[in-house]
């Protein structure tokens, strides 16, 4: 299963990228998906996640050729 | 310089168009002009209601030079079709009209403009502000701040959204 990870505003310094690809042999979860790619660094309080450019639950499991997004609070307008 | 349009879409289903741009525009002659391309509406449109978000040069006490908005392509058209759908649920809109600034952007410049269209006030009222309030909590754009003093930071307090006055 591989899926595609982004990273956007102040986490994309956090973290030092903004996009990789992730390869898994096992189901897993939005949170996992930032563990395993973060090499386990926290997981912010207020952070938000999309999946496949939906907002998606820390909890939701993640399909094959899924793209899985971490964001800061949104600040626009 | 022409203006790039980095996203134009017309739904007719949601009556609603979203516009992301890099460069500054003029939210007066966008949504003249939008206005000026309207067929459903017309002999039907009693009320509209605009709302026009401008940079200031301060915030939270510091003076602001220049700030630069990143947003997520893709997600950021698809959130904001979201949120006229549910204004279209919510109100009687017969247009809807949403133009975002991205990139960099100086003082007084306009960030964003929200216009809706409708039969009467109350419902363009609320839907605009509903729409305008739906963005800021929702819609993924992001600021960082260039402060006057040379230093940068990111913007990052949030809204809750709309809340009903």
């Amino acid at each position: 299963m591989s899926i595609k990870v982004r990273y956007f505003a102040s986490l994309v310094e956090r973290v030092g990228q903004s996009e990789s690809d992730l390869a898994f042999t096992q189901s897993i979860t939005v949170r996992d998906v930032w563990q395993v790619d973060t090499l386990g660094k926290p997981i912010p309080e207020n952070i938000l996640a999309a999946v496949n450019m939906d907002y998606a639950d820390l909890n939701q499991q993640v399909q094959d050729g899924d793209e899985v997004a971490f964001f800061p609070p949104v600040t626009g307008g | 310089m022409a203006m790039k349009w980095l996203f134009f879409r017309r739904l007719p289903e949601v009556n609603l168009k979203v516009k992301i741009c890099s460069d500054a525009f003029n939210p007066w002659q966008e949504i003249q002009d939008f206005q000026s391309t309207f067929t459903n509406a017309s002999g039907k449109m009693g009320a509209t209601n605009i709302f026009i978000g401008t940079m200031r040069d301060f915030n939270e006490n510091t003076g602001v030079h220049s700030m630069t908005l990143e947003y997520y392509p893709g997600m950021t058209e698809k959130q904001l079709e979201k949120i006229g759908a549910d204004a279209k649920q919510r109100w009687h809109i017969l247009d809807a009209y949403i133009v975002h600034r991205v990139g960099e952007i100086r003082p007084d410049d306009t960030i964003v403009a929200v216009a809706v269209w409708s039969s009467h006030r109350g419902d363009a009222f609320d839907a605009c502000r509903f729409i305008m309030e739906a963005l800021k909590s929702t819609a993924p754009f992001w600021k960082k701040e260039l402060l006057e003093s040379g230093q940068t930071r990111w913007v990052e307090k949030n809204t809750d959204g709309y809340q009903k006055k």
